[in-house]
């Protein structure tokens, strides 16, 4: 049997009994690696040999009987993630040679647990996308059909659980950047609440949005991977805090007596009558496990897309404002003069789709424009974070398509970006409002592409979210099969 | 026409925390450059900022001392513009939420008391420093700076003239250096001023088209800058020309102000709330605290000293010059008693000591206690005060106590009436036509009988006892 194509779970069993050690996962893992990634292109740097080092180091951790949460689990970290002493780019030629001094926060608690890493995942640049096709390293493929997109922007992470390249991965959530290429990828992803995992290290796109978050093979793995990494962190002013429970403890309670709201706005003209028919399938698991569904209303949906596209990018043309060729990652050697070494590195340094965005956030923040864009979208950023608070006070939970379609094919829709903006329609309001959300396999279409089903609940309520998204699994009971790669 | 400045004044005073006001860096001034940075204050990828509660409770000190009042919640907002000293590409100030507004500052300018306003004083890190090659055109970048919490007090456009600014500037520096949250040095950029002036005609509401004024390191600088500033656009407006809204550069050697950027290149800088920095809530509790832990203010002290000590508006200025200045007169107006000599003897020769050696007070040789006890011993007439003239910079070399040094040079002042009297004697032997012409109504000429006697005992007698004894002897016969 392939190690690689386990759970994380599934190896710990494994490692206990004695089945397994670390190094057979990690071989097992750079194996299939060197048979698909070719093909697949989830990563941008591998870390084999350091893997296999920390992997001698994870099995006599496991001879000493000293078992760490994630004690010789490969995980791959999307390269926004800063990693000591490794370069990170962000997905961006900017970026290109820069090697940070200093680990994310996420990357030291993943190593604190015992955690291997086996490399950087691609993305789409600084994050700005939705297909994992504006990374200056080249496109990513869908495991389950290579003519397609894996979703993005942490597509690399999506696709290397889901072609089993790992065990698991890290991502980033601004507006859907997790759940979305998980559902595409027809595995489990969780954005947590605003302010639940850390952001020190996770190099900013839009940071009152940006939220780290686990991909894995099921939701056991998920609750495993959130005791890590989620908790308060002293180097982050937005951290919040609070008490983390064990996740894992909501695995098995089952959700009868449940409210689950489905909120109106959500089914809207446009969306794949598969995705349509997968929800309504699965409303009826929902209600057999013994919960209630009912309509609920987010009136302020429709502004969802507007409000994310002027605040999302006004902060991102601050937090570029960085990559200016001074201190780290490209100069283009051609300036003559200080505005000229700026203009011609930022010009060749940015994609196009990340200097549409420093062009947008540039303009919202503008004298003049300011209170018509950013303030006002701000003002409807409370409205629609209102919205959410008061469906909490009707219902545990809400339930929504995690896509409106499944995965498109590759460049369908990069000379479009409205319509690529729109593939995010459902996941954006959740960042918006800081809540966390999940999306979970809820099978497949009639062309074999997956599809997911989104979780929401309140801040801070990632147990429930776990614990209705375990329900659902166990009862749907989705086919396991793997993409055929 | 008669033309009236109207000036305003943009402050910024670095705060004395030990650390960066977004990391844990140094702040000290002088450093190998690029030896106080970390990857926060370089504006790496990734980093965020996490604020150090000392700079809050700084500028609330500032604020509660300039009377604003501080806003119970408050925001941090990003000011975007590129510069190679500024790491991030933003620097992180306050913007529309300050931490307080609305104060005022007294000055005294003719002899009367002005009030000028303060808009606000908000928090914000200070940039880097570029270093510029003299030989090849190249610069380097120096990120020490970067981070270093600073204080932006921003005036209302009160001041009337030059010397009004340099006596508000001089209030707030005094102000600073006294609640301790600001060194003050000009020099070394912790304490810097940009001003904004126009003239209008006398009379008139509106205000005329302003000139921003940069580059001026000193007092005298800002006063220089804004005189020559004042000139300039009264020779504009007379000339039946309009002045033009742009940034200036003082240009110290010259003497002039030069053209730097016009209104229309002037920056948009896009101000809008940091993301990764929460409102700041500040309860009454804290401000009580702040209140409470303030200084006596060099205004409050200056009165009181005049009640308390019965000194003069003046003195009472020159001695709260400084808060240790002041500390160091009432300690010893405190011990001897005398708080009159005092002041005059710490104002006389304490400060021309320390002058002349560029010496601050903190580092006087002479303890309060060593000054009170000279005071007593010429109070006492152990001493004459021309003897004290001798001791006392004596005691400043040497730092030892009066007594060490009237016992080493045998200065013991002469009180012994008959000795005093055996030497009038003699002078008045000596000096038989003086008497004559005294006795005859010539009475100036006791001073003479003075100056001998003090001559024939080498300075030691006591003056009051020469004084006494030669009335005396003088009309006896």
């Amino acid at each position: 049997m392939d190690l690689n194509s386990l759970t994380i779970h599934e190896l710990q069993e494994k490692i206990r009994a004695g089945e397994a050690t670390a190094t057979d996962i990690v071989r097992d893992v750079f194996t299939r690696i060197d048979a698909v990634e070719q093909d697949v292109h989830a990563y941008i740097s591998l870390m084999k040999d350091d893997a296999f080092v920390e992997a001698s180091r994870a099995d006599a951790d496991i001879r000493a009987g000293n078992l760490r949460p994630l004690t010789g689990i490969p995980v791959a970290l999307k390269d926004i993630l800063c990693t000591k002493g490794f370069r990170t780019t962000c997905g961006s030629h900017i970026l290109h040679n820069f090697v940070p001094p200093y680990n994310a926060t996420v990357v030291e608690k993943l190593k604190e647990a015992g955690a291997v890493f086996v490399g950087k995942t691609n993305m789409d640049e600084f994050a700005m996308g939705s297909s994992t096709e504006t990374s200056y390293y080249g496109i990513t493929r869908n495991p389950w059909d290579l003519e397609r997109i894996p979703g993005g922007s942490s597509g690399g992470s999506a696709a290397a659980v889901a072609a089993d390249e790992c065990i698991a991965s890290i991502g980033s959530d601004t507006g859907g950047s997790i759940r979305q290429p998980a559902a595409l990828c027809g595995i489990v992803g969780m954005k947590p609440t605003y302010g639940r995992v850390s952001r020190f290290g996770l190099i900013a796109f839009a940071s009152s949005l940006d939220q780290i978050g686990p991909f894995t093979k099921d939701v056991t793995d998920c609750a495993i991977t959130m005791n890590v990494i989620a908790g308060y962190d002293s180097r982050e002013s937005t951290s919040v805090p609070m008490d983390v429970p064990d996740y894992c403890k909501y695995l098995s309670r089952g959700i009868g007596g449940w409210t689950v709201g489905i909120p109106k706005e959500y089914f809207i003209e446009g969306i794949d009558p598969e995705i349509m028919a997968s929800m309504k399938k699965a409303i009826g698991i929902i209600e057999g496990l013994g919960a209630k569904c009912i309509e609920i209303s987010l009136p302020h949906t429709e502004y969802c897309l507007a409000v994310y596209y002027i605040i999302a990018p006004a902060e991102a043309s601050s937090n570029l404002a960085r990559y200016d060729g001074v201190k780290y990652g490209f100069r283009s050697q051609d300036g003559r003069e200080l505005l000229e070494m700026y203009k011609k590195t930022r010009s060749a340094g940015f994609g196009p789709e990340v200097k549409r965005r420093i062009m947008i956030g540039t303009y919202a923040l503008s004298s003049g424009y300011y209170d018509a864009y950013y303030k006002k979208a701000s003002q409807v950023r409370a409205l629609i974070k209102r919205d959410f608070e008061e469906a909490f006070k009707r219902c545990d939970a809400i339930m929504t398509p995690t896509t409106p379609t499944p995965a498109f094919k590759i460049g369908e829709k990069t000379d479009d970006p409205l319509q690529m903006y729109l593939s995010d329609i459902f996941t954006i309001s959740t960042n918006l409002a800081g809540i966390p959300g999940i999306s979970v396999p809820c099978g497949f279409t009639g062309d074999g592409l997956p599809m997911g089903v989104q979780f929401l609940t309140g801040h801070f309520e990632e147990g429930k979210l776990i614990q209705i998204a375990s329900a659902y699994e166990k009862s749907a009971s989705i086919e396991k099969s793997r993409p055929g790669l | 026409m008669e033309y009236e400045p109207v000036i305003g004044l943009e402050v910024h005073a670095q705060l004395l925390t030990d650390a960066k006001i977004f990391c844990s860096c140094s702040t000290r001034f002088g450093a190998e450059p690029n030896s106080h940075t970390c990857p926060i204050c370089m504006g790496m990828p990734g980093v965020l900022p996490v604020l150090n509660r000392k700079v809050v409770e700084y500028t609330m000190k500032m604020a509660l001392a300039t009377h604003c009042r501080i806003n119970g919640a408050c925001n941090f907002a990003r000011k975007n513009y590129f510069y190679p000293d500024l790491p991030k590409g933003y620097q992180i100030s306050q913007y529309a939420d300050p931490l307080s507004e609305h104060g005022y500052v007294e000055i005294e300018i003719n002899g009367g008391k002005k009030r000028i306003g303060i808009t606000r004083i908000h928090m914000e890190e200070d940039a880097g420093k570029l270093l510029h090659d003299e030989h090849n055109p190249l610069s380097y970048v120096d990120l020490n700076r970067t981070g270093v919490p600073l204080i932006e007090i921003v005036s209302e456009p009160d001041m009337r003239s030059a010397e009004e600014a340099a006596a508000y500037l001089r209030r707030l520096h005094e102000i600073l250096v006294y609640l301790e949250i600001c060194d003050g040095n000009m020099e070394e950029g912790s304490f810097r001023c940009d001003a904004n002036v126009s003239l209008r005609p006398k009379g008139e509401e509106t205000f005329g088209t302003r000139a921003e004024l940069k580059n001026m390191n000193s007092f005298r600088n800002v006063q220089r800058a804004l005189e020559y500033e004042i000139k300039r656009q009264q020779y504009i407006l007379e000339g039946g020309q309009v002045v033009v809204q742009e940034t200036r550069l003082w240009d110290d050697s010259q003497g002039v102000t030069h053209s730097m950027r016009g209104k229309e290149e002037a920056h948009d800088y896009r101000y809008f709330p940091d993301p990764d920095l929460v409102p700041i809530m500040i309860g009454d509790t804290w401000i009580e605290e702040v209140g409470k832990s303030l200084p006596e203010l060099p205004l409050e002290k200056r009165e009181r000293l005049i009640i308390e000590y019965e000194i003069s508006p003046y003195d009472a200025g020159v001695l709260t010059s400084s808060r240790a200045l002041a500390d160091y007169f009432e300690e010893v107006a405190r011990l001897s008693g005398k708080p009159k000599i005092a002041g005059n003897w710490v104002m006389g020769d304490v400060l021309r000591f320390l002058n002349e050696d560029k010496r601050d007070i903190k580092n006087c040789p002479i303890l309060p206690g060593s000054l009170a006890e000279m005071i007593l011993l010429i109070e006492g007439g152990a001493i004459s005060g021309k003897m004290a003239k001798e001791i006392i910079e004596d005691m400043y070399k040497t730092g030892k106590e009066p007594r060490e040094i009237i016992e080493t040079k045998g200065l013991v002042q002469i009180t012994d009436e008959e000795a005093l009297k055996k030497a009038i004697e003699e002078v008045l032997a000596a000096n038989p036509a003086q008497v004559e012409q005294y006795r005859g109504g010539r009475e100036k000429l006791f001073g003479y009988f003075v100056g001998q006697v003090m001559k024939e005992t080498k300075g030691k007698a006591n003056p009051a006892l020469v004084n006494e004894l030669l009335k005396k002897m003088l009309a006896a016969s």
